[in-house]
């Protein structure tokens, strides 16, 4: 059962992506560890860190293109599940650091030190074992992915209707997030890590270590996206995108194939959080922004919506044009952002690996038409010189 | 108000029985009663706003009832359920509009529509059997698009489009088909050939079609439903009910 599941996955676009990123997480960190910073091939750790962080960016957007692009869901608030995740981590980032806080409390973090607070909230019990806290990166965003979408798709909310609500979802979350008396560390949220299973969280065979735990994480991600797109379950997943009345007259519950992929979509920007606090080093309520959620749908749509390989190119891409435009023209990058969004809508509306696609199977119709013809005019010769 | 003998309901397949519904204060059913057998093809004509889709939504599950009765099979409420449960029990239904799944293939229309286990895990590991191979294979003949399987069902069409929906419907393997239209934008010669297809699909389950094409329902040759502003004006062969005056003046005659 789960064996042809995984076959099924794995058709030959899927296998490179996958080998290629398989390859890397080897790769990157065996440059960055064993050769000397002088040495021709030398990876710096600065970059391992940059592609750690865009390999859980490409992951929120694979996970964005399960609901949006074969479903048609189009959420705005996919960065609260990803924060979420990145929470869970964090808090149990907070708890290693133990009795080496500015306030020297073994048991307390700082900000909670700071603000008079006796005992730890129940809510952080258990954040110091860091199973729990993977659990939890992943448990959490799927229990709110479950609730919402429980109402959300049983009142058949749909459309921009659903975008705004989901909109709303990560708005309320960040001004919740803002308040110190949630217990997540406020404004500042949660930042100065010591260690991650008591390895320091600088080293360089740590950052190495994420990164490669980042690129796995994306490839597995990639071959459930591409078993569940390519199962039945996910033709009816289109159906539902393309004819939802239609689904329902065949007798599909819409709302529990909705409810699903939504679910597991969550989980996934989950996962991507929590690879993504130890990277960076802080999380804090700034991630529920609702800008960033858009952000998220900008690098799916430039990748290629409907693909799941165009969203990872597209995070990549956007993010590194993000750092390089950052660095030469500040003020500039929400422009060219915008500007590259109406781009896209307008002129590839497939996006990069979608428009890629599409010339590929032109280029082969074109070619079979061109040899039919052949074939059709050797045949007719003989006749001819009759 | 019973305008219907009561006994006919335990034999019946479908029974509507003094069903209205209102839409803002316009009534778009008005106490609309009729029967349909099991086995039995039906035609159900009538002027626009007569209510016949209204009638087709109520019975599927999309509009609930504010008064009425709809029993299929005798004992089974339909009122009750929504349209994904009503599909389950058995009752199919075709739009207006041609609507298939326009970026799957004929193929793949077909699998999705066959009447399995619909649930998301069982789905997910859905393998195609033998037997769910020739179903399609038999549906595609049956429906002649045989030689179009691997094509996209966007670039079938009009008539086609028609064609894969009713096979839709077919794997579905209902008791009951609704067919709203089913020869809209067709030609001569294909609305001549749905007439065939639909009569040799009524051999096995009740079919009920809404037609505006008087040719088309003269060469199915069944008993006619003609219905206005709600509710049924008169009901007999097609002779019968295109020599009734009230027939004449509110449908025929414009």
């Amino acid at each position: 059962m789960i064996t042809s599941f995984i076959l099924k996955a794995l058709d030959r676009n899927i296998v490179i992506v996958v080998a290629l990123l398989l390859a890397i997480a080897a790769l990157v960190p065996a440059l960055n560890l064993l050769t000397s910073p002088d040495h021709p091939l030398h990876v710096p750790t600065y970059i391992v860190s940059l592609f750690g962080k865009y390999f859980t960016y490409a992951l929120l957007a694979l996970a964005l293109d399960l609901v949006w692009g074969f479903c048609g869901i189009l959420s705005l608030g996919h960065a609260a599940f990803f924060a979420l995740g990145g929470y869970a981590m964090g808090m149990y980032l907070m708890r290693q650091i133990g009795a080496r806080g500015s306030y020297g409390n073994p048991l307390l973090p700082d900000f909670m030190v700071f603000l008079n607070w006796k005992e730890l909230p129940w809510f952080w019990y258990g954040f110091d074992m860091f199973w729990f806290a993977a659990l939890m990166a992943v448990l959490v965003p799927g229990l709110l992915a479950f609730v919402f979408g429980w109402f959300a798709f049983r009142s058949r909310v749909n459309g921009v209707y659903l975008s705004i609500i989901t909109q709303a979802m990560t708005f309320a979350l960040l001004l919740a997030f803002f308040r110190n008396d949630m217990g997540f560390g406020g404004n500042n949220g949660l930042t100065d890590f010591k260690d991650i299973m008591g390895y320091s969280i600088q080293s360089n065979g740590t950052r190495s270590a994420l990164f490669a735990a980042s690129a796995i994480a994306l490839a597995l991600s990639l071959i459930i996206a591409s078993g569940i797109v390519r199962s039945k379950y996910g033709k009816i997943l289109v159906g539902v995108r393309d004819a939802e009345s239609r689904t329902r007259f065949l007798g599909y519950r819409v709302e529990h194939m909705k409810l699903f992929a939504f679910t597991v979509s969550a989980m996934m920007a989950g996962v991507a959080g929590a690879l993504y606090v130890p990277q960076v080093g802080i999380i804090n309520p700034g991630e529920f922004d609702p800008a960033n959620s858009i952000e998220v749908v900008i690098w799916t749509a430039v990748g290629g919506r409907g693909t799941l390989i165009g969203p990872i190119v597209g995070a990549i891409l956007v993010n590194g044009g993000k750092s390089i435009f950052t660095a030469a023209f500040p003020e500039f990058w929400l422009f060219a952002l915008g500007g590259l969004f109406v781009l896209v809508t307008l002129f590839l509306p497939k996006g990069i690996v979608g428009t890629a696609r599409h010339f590929i199977e032109r280029r082969k119709e074109y070619r079979k038409a061109k040899a039919d013809e052949a074939a059709r005019a050797f045949a007719a010769e003989p006749q001819a010189a009759e | 108000m019973n305008t219907l003998a009561s006994n006919a309901k335990p034999t019946s397949i479908l029974y509507l029985d003094g069903v209205s519904v209102s839409f803002d204060g316009f009534k778009a059913l008005n106490s609309l009663s009729f029967v349909i057998e099991p086995g039995e093809l039906r035609a159900i004509i009538g002027p626009n706003g007569a209510g016949k889709t209204t009638m087709m939504d109520i019975i599927t599950g999309k509009t609930r009832p504010d008064a009425g009765e709809v029993f299929f099979k005798g004992t089974i409420d339909l009122t009750q359920k929504d349209e994904a449960e009503i599909a389950q029990l058995g009752i199919g239904r075709k739009f207006q509009k041609p609507t298939v799944f326009e970026s799957h293939t004929v193929w793949d229309n077909l699998e999705l529509a066959l009447n399995r286990n619909r649930g998301v895990f069982s789905t997910l590991f859905y393998r195609l059997t033998a037997d769910d191979k020739a179903r399609i294979e038999e549906i595609l003949s049956t429906v002649r698009l045989a030689n179009r399987r691997d094509d996209f069902a966007a670039n079938l069409s009009h008539g086609q489009k028609q064609w894969l929906e009713i096979g839709m419907l077919l794997a579905q393997e209902p008791e009951l088909l609704l067919v709203d239209e089913p020869v809209a934008g067709m030609t001569d010669a294909e609305t001549a050939e749905t007439a065939i297809l639909l009569k040799e699909i009524a051999r096995t389950r009740s079919v009920v079609v809404v037609e505006h094409d008087m040719g088309f329902i003269r060469d199915l040759g069944v008993k006619v439903t003609c219905l206005a502003e709600g509710s049924v004006l008169a009901e007999g062969s097609i002779d019968f009910v295109s020599a009734d005056q009230r027939v004449i003046e509110n449908y025929l005659g414009r």
